[in-house]
């Protein structure tokens, strides 16, 4: 499971270097996250501009992941496809995050 | 194929084979190389992406109910089996018709748990779920879904939209 993260000012990004987060990589993506967000940060944006498909073990992934950030910095997420945009759709879990079309506008609304 | 408005058990021998062993490594490869070639190279990217939420899901379920002895996606995930080891095989079978997927799935794993497929309630979004969206999500994006325990086998056959 490869995650690229970066500092964008006060903005941590990390972006989901792989196809799909599903129930064989939920466990490793979760790990992943865990460490990278042990870096400081006002924000957090997760990009999924190259994930292609999310079951709901990789949902409830990244649900467990927003938990792993507490109340004071909130997952925001961007780039999701058609197909991933419908599992949190469907599910309403969309009505949980803020969902950016894309990294840009994510970076620069600020909040 | 369709007997009273639903699929019959017996997938036609024109219907595309998949065969895949449940675990979720086997599901992750199998659901790729049944993406990658007809019938599902065929639909739009739309109808696409219904289908592969769906089979993922009802594949993960197989992985999680089938085994010989509970085990959970993430014990799987991990290579941890509960009880005994005994590999469960799925088979898939996948035909399009008149802008319909026909699905059958087949799996020699435990009964299906209550001898139903679950209603799949969604959980509150507030609760912040981990889990629980499964048969919500299947059963929000096929129809006809019937299931039957047959000669030590479960076989869940549904339909989904690809036109």
């Amino acid at each position: 499971m490869l995650l690229k993260s970066a500092m964008n000012g006060t903005t941590l990004v990390i972006r989901v270097a792989e196809d799909r987060i599903d129930a064989a990589g939920a466990i490793q993506f979760k790990e992943r996250m865990r460490a990278l967000l042990e870096t400081p940060s006002q924000r957090v944006i997760l990009d999924l501009s190259d994930v292609h498909f999310l079951d709901s073990s990789g949902l409830g992934a990244v649900v467990a992941v927003m938990k792993l950030l507490g109340p004071e910095r909130r997952l925001e997420l961007s780039g999701l496809n058609s197909t991933v945009e419908k599992v949190f759709r469907l599910t309403r879990m969309d009505t949980i995050f803020t969902i950016h079309p894309a990294l840009a506008e994510g970076l620069r609304d600020a909040g | 194929m369709l007997a009273d408005g639903r699929l019959i058990f017996d997938p036609p021998l024109a219907a595309v084979r998949f065969v895949l062993q449940a675990d979720p490594a086997s599901v992750q490869l199998g659901l790729r190389q049944a993406m990658a070639v007809p019938p599902l190279s065929l639909l739009t990217d739309a109808a696409r992406g219904d289908a592969q939420i769906v089979l993922a899901e009802v594949l993960n379920n197989v992985v999680e109910h089938a085994q010989d002895a509970p085990m959970t996606l993430a014990s799987a995930a991990a290579g941890i089996r509960a009880g005994p080891k005994r590999a469960v095989q799925i088979t898939l079978w996948l035909h399009l018709v008149q802008g319909q997927l026909h699905c059958w799935v087949e799996d020699g794993g435990l009964p299906m748990r209550g001898g139903i497929p679950e209603a799949g309630v969604l959980p509150d979004p507030q609760d912040l779920p981990e889990g629980g969206f499964g048969w919500h999500l299947i059963r929000s994006l096929c129809h006809g879904l019937s299931y039957r325990r047959w000669k030590n086998m479960n076989q869940l056959i549904f339909l989904i939209e690809a036109g």
